[in-house]
């Protein structure tokens, strides 16, 4: 059977993330009893979940999670990052031997930063160097994947059911003031790590429910600006056309969510002149960044979090906030597991991004 | 003694039972088919006769039938009838071989040996009687950088682009192929649609200004009509390289057909034959395109946007990257079973290459160069349905041209004798008592008909793809699979095969 990658496995899903305004620090484990609670939307073939701010005392190095299908592709990787890169520190990341989760691959993690010499010999800024450099790995180092590549950040997948994966990576060890929770429903056994979300390019991870219906337009779009999409999954290429707007073009995440999941036309025609013209503008030069079929999204970045739904709402989604503290899930019961008792609930608007972020960071 | 050495193609018989003997075959028929004899009765001479159907259709009584002539000579796979007449014929006239509309040849379509997807289970299709369904589309240059200004708000910076409600515009046929009444209804079909219609190469008749909104105004080897006028009146303006039918050759209108307004139209002399060139004698190659275009844009202030049409052949992508580099905003590629008024039969059957083959190879060469987004691509020449229509954007179109599709809902018969100036149908013909038998009101209603008929068939089949957004269907390959086809025609058009 062909592994992910090699063909497309179209997949449903649950999603779940947990945000404070404030910066405060919690562990990893609110995410795991939100994401439980929606056992059923998952099947075990892939779980996952995203940090921010868990590595302080390394926030200015880029944190490499790598998993390698064996020794060679461990050696291989290694030569590559120690010609590309300073590194910093490098560990095996602590996970705990749990009978649901089994055959793990080797998993190591390495804070880099990126040889001086190297960068100045490449004319790129740090950032599109290093997402140049995990490409690379993914795309030609057979038995790598780079599954998370942020500073001050981390992706922890694995095979099974979320809460078993947060509970083999031991996230109650981890604090951060942002995470997100990946359940996965695949139509197909891909009996692979890598495939398992979140989907993460340097600081972005993307959780995502749904199945597109835009993909191959999306991806041959993407294509075009050097994005190899090896793992064919919705994800994949959801994270880097945010990569490609937000970080390479500036846009802020707002204006990137009205190219994703553009207003209709006859919502467009009915806006105020210069609003008009502006999101004319960009859905007719970005047309093929359109996403169309069912979508929720939860897009993890520095200092902030996004929701965001398809244009005609086909994935559930709800918002709650308590104080500095914000839940968002596909299911409100994942969301009142963690809060009973909201300032607000929300149910966003299909192609209407809910945006949150740090208040110093405002 | 006369010999025939080969008999007509096609038989007219008539009921006898039926006939009331009314005659309106013979004032229908402009090649004379039908005659009486000294005697009054009426007679059919077949040999005449093109198979338009002109008299089968308003014969009050339904007495008429036309059909194949049965005759053959004895059988033999390398030597066709069609062959052998026409060596026959060659040999009597010493001419070359003229024919209209597309090749008949029985070339693959690959149209019909792929498949559409539809949504089950794991994401929902969508009822487009339910929801939003976009066909809007854009056609011209995409700025793929986003500027801001000082204020960090996006800087508009507008290039000139076309705007269709759906993605289908009728194609390029001159005034002087195609009647004036024909003209009529595609301008205004095209304006109630909301769409665009091409005046082809033969200027744009004064009555069809006002239409200039909804109108690709073309400039060809001939240059027939153009003037600052001309260039301002239409909503983007078309370089005719080359067609379909007849790559690498240019045209001929006879004299006979140039009459009074024709000539005004044209701004040539009443009469004489109007000849356009086989290559544009100031485009020698691709540099000099590049200047064609610069000086059309010029003239128009930047306001329009340049199409480039060429006919689809072996190293189409290549030129088409050409192009894409030489400031085209949209290029139209034409396949070769694309249709003709008139055309080299030799050159019709045996040039070019089919359109679904070459627009796979130009919009996956244009993604490679990372260009694909400073052009549009518009295919045409040989759309018969919206299903093609489908099956052209997800391999990678932004929209189609239809020629014959949009003829034969005026009434075409699809009798291929175009060049023979008789058009019984009113449409390729400039004889008066002939063109008045087209009623431009009608036939608006028509075309609005066909084209709003597709466009909700259009939507039926995205919904049912779980797409509501024509444009992301645009190059959405894996919508589409392969049936019969081998691994390279797989390889070329960029699609799996079926059950894959």
């Amino acid at each position: 059977m062909k592994r992910e990658g090699e063909v497309r496995i179209p997949s449903g899903c649950a999603i779940s993330g947990i945000f404070s305004k404030k910066r405060r620090l919690f562990s990893g484990e609110m995410a795991i009893d939100s994401i439980r609670v929606m056992h059923d939307r998952s099947n075990g073939l892939g779980g996952g979940f995203a940090g921010y701010g868990i590595y302080p005392e390394y926030q200015e190095y880029f944190a490499l999670h790598v998993l390698y299908d064996d020794r060679k592709a461990k050696v291989e990787t290694e030569e590559f990052l120690e010609e590309h890169f300073d590194v910093i520190n490098l560990s095996k990341i602590p996970t705990r031997k749990i009978h649901a989760i089994k055959d793990e691959p080797l998993i190591w993690r390495y804070f880099v930063e990126p040889l001086r010499t190297r960068l100045m010999e490449s004319q790129l800024e740090e950032y599109e160097y290093t997402a140049r450099c995990v490409m690379k790995v993914n795309l030609h180092i057979k038995g790598a994947c780079i599954i998370s590549s942020g500073k001050n950040m981390g992706v922890f997948k694995a095979m099974g059911y979320p809460e078993d994966v947060g509970e083999f990576y031991r996230l109650e060890d981890y604090k951060g003031y942002c995470w997100t929770a990946h359940g996965r429903y695949p139509t197909n056994t891909p009996g692979w790590w890598g495939g398992a979300h979140p989907f993460s390019l340097l600081d972005v991870s993307v959780v995502h429910n749904g199945e597109i219906s835009s993909y191959d337009a999306n991806r041959r779009f993407m294509e075009m600006f050097g994005y190899k999409c090896t793992l064919q999954t919705d994800t994949e290429v959801i994270a880097y056309m945010i990569d490609y707007f937000h970080r390479k073009q500036g846009l802020p995440l707002d204006k990137v969510a009205s190219i994703l999941a553009a207003p209709l036309w006859s919502t467009i025609d009915r806006m105020e002149e210069k609003q008009k013209r502006e999101i004319t503008y960009l859905r007719k030069n970005f047309s093929s960044a359109l996403i169309t079929g069912p979508f929720s999204i939860l897009v993890g970045f520095e200092g902030g979090l996004m929701a965001l739904n398809d244009r005609l709402k086909l994935r559930s989604l709800v918002v709650g906030e308590k104080d500095d503290m914000v839940y968002m899930g596909s299911e409100e019961s994942a969301i009142r597991i963690l809060e009973n008792d909201f300032d607000k609930l929300t149910y966003p608007k299909g192609g209407v991004p809910y945006i949150v972020k740090l208040e110093d960071q405002q | 003694m006369k010999v025939n050495y080969f008999q007509s193609e096609y038989e007219v018989l008539r009921d006898k039972d039926r006939c009331i003997d009314c005659g309106i075959c013979i004032t229908e028929c402009a090649n004379e088919v039908h005659l009486r004899d000294k005697k009054g009765k009426l007679l059919a001479i077949d040999s005449k006769c093109v198979n338009c159907h002109r008299c089968v259709a308003t014969c009050p009584v339904n007495a008429l039938k036309i059909v194949k002539n049965e005759y053959c000579f004895r059988e033999n796979y390398s030597w066709s009838r069609h062959d052998i007449t026409n060596i026959y014929r060659q040999a009597e006239t010493g001419g070359v071989l003229l024919a209209s509309m597309g090749t008949a040849k029985e070339y693959p379509i690959y149209w019909d040996k792929i498949l559409i997807n539809a949504s089950q289970v794991t994401n929902p299709s969508i009822d487009p009687l339910r929801e939003p369904m976009e066909t809007r589309t854009f056609l011209g240059k995409k700025n793929n950088e986003i500027e801001f200004d000082n204020d960090g708000e996006i800087v508009i910076n507008e290039t000139p682009f076309i705007e269709l409600a759906t993605p289908i515009m009728f194609s390029a046929m001159s005034y002087g192929s195609i009647s004036l009444n024909a003209h009529k209804a595609l301008a205004m079909a095209a304006k109630d649609l909301d769409i665009l219609y091409n005046c082809g190469e033969g200027g744009l008749h004064e009555s069809l200004y006002p239409y200039g909104d909804h109108t690709i105004i073309q400039v060809a080897s001939g240059r027939f009509g153009v003037h600052s006028g001309y260039l301002e009146s239409g909503a983007a303006i078309e370089i005719k390289i080359g067609q379909g039918a007849k790559p690498g050759i240019g045209g001929h209108l006879t004299g006979a057909k140039i009459n009074k307004e024709i000539s005004k139209t044209r701004m040539i002399p009443e009469g004489f034959d109007a000849i356009s060139p086989a290559p544009h004698h100031d485009i020698y190659s691709i540099e000099d395109l590049r200047q064609l275009v610069d000086v059309l844009k010029e003239a128009t202030d930047y306001k329009k946007p340049i199409i480039v049409k060429v006919a689809a052949v072996h190293n189409i992508s290549s030129i088409v990257s050409g192009i894409a580099r030489s400031g085209a905003d949209i290029i139209a590629i034409d396949g070769f079973r694309g249709g003709t008024g008139a055309a080299p039969l030799r050159i019709k059957d045996n040039v070019g290459i089919p359109i679904e083959l070459a627009l796979a190879a130009c919009d996956q060469r244009l993604r490679e160069e990372g260009i694909r987004d400073s052009v549009s691509l518009v295919v045409g020449g040989s759309i018969r349905h919206s299903a093609d229509i489908i099956k052209a954007i997800a391999l990678g179109a932004d929209a189609v041209y239809i020629g014959t599709s949009a003829l034969i809902a005026l009434g075409c018969h699809m009798c291929r004798a175009c060049s023979m100036g008789n058009c019984n149908w009113g449409i390729a013909t400039q004889r008066e008592e002939l063109v008045e038998r087209l009623n431009p009101e009608l036939g608006r209603e028509r075309l609005v008909n066909l084209i709003s008929a597709w466009t909700v068939e259009l939507k039926e089949m995205m919904g049912g793809m779980g797409i509501n957004s024509i444009e992301a269907l645009r190059g959405n390959r894996l919508m589409l699979r392969g049936i019969g086809l081998n691994e390279k025609e797989l390889e070329v058009l960029g699609i799996k095969s079926a059950g894959e």
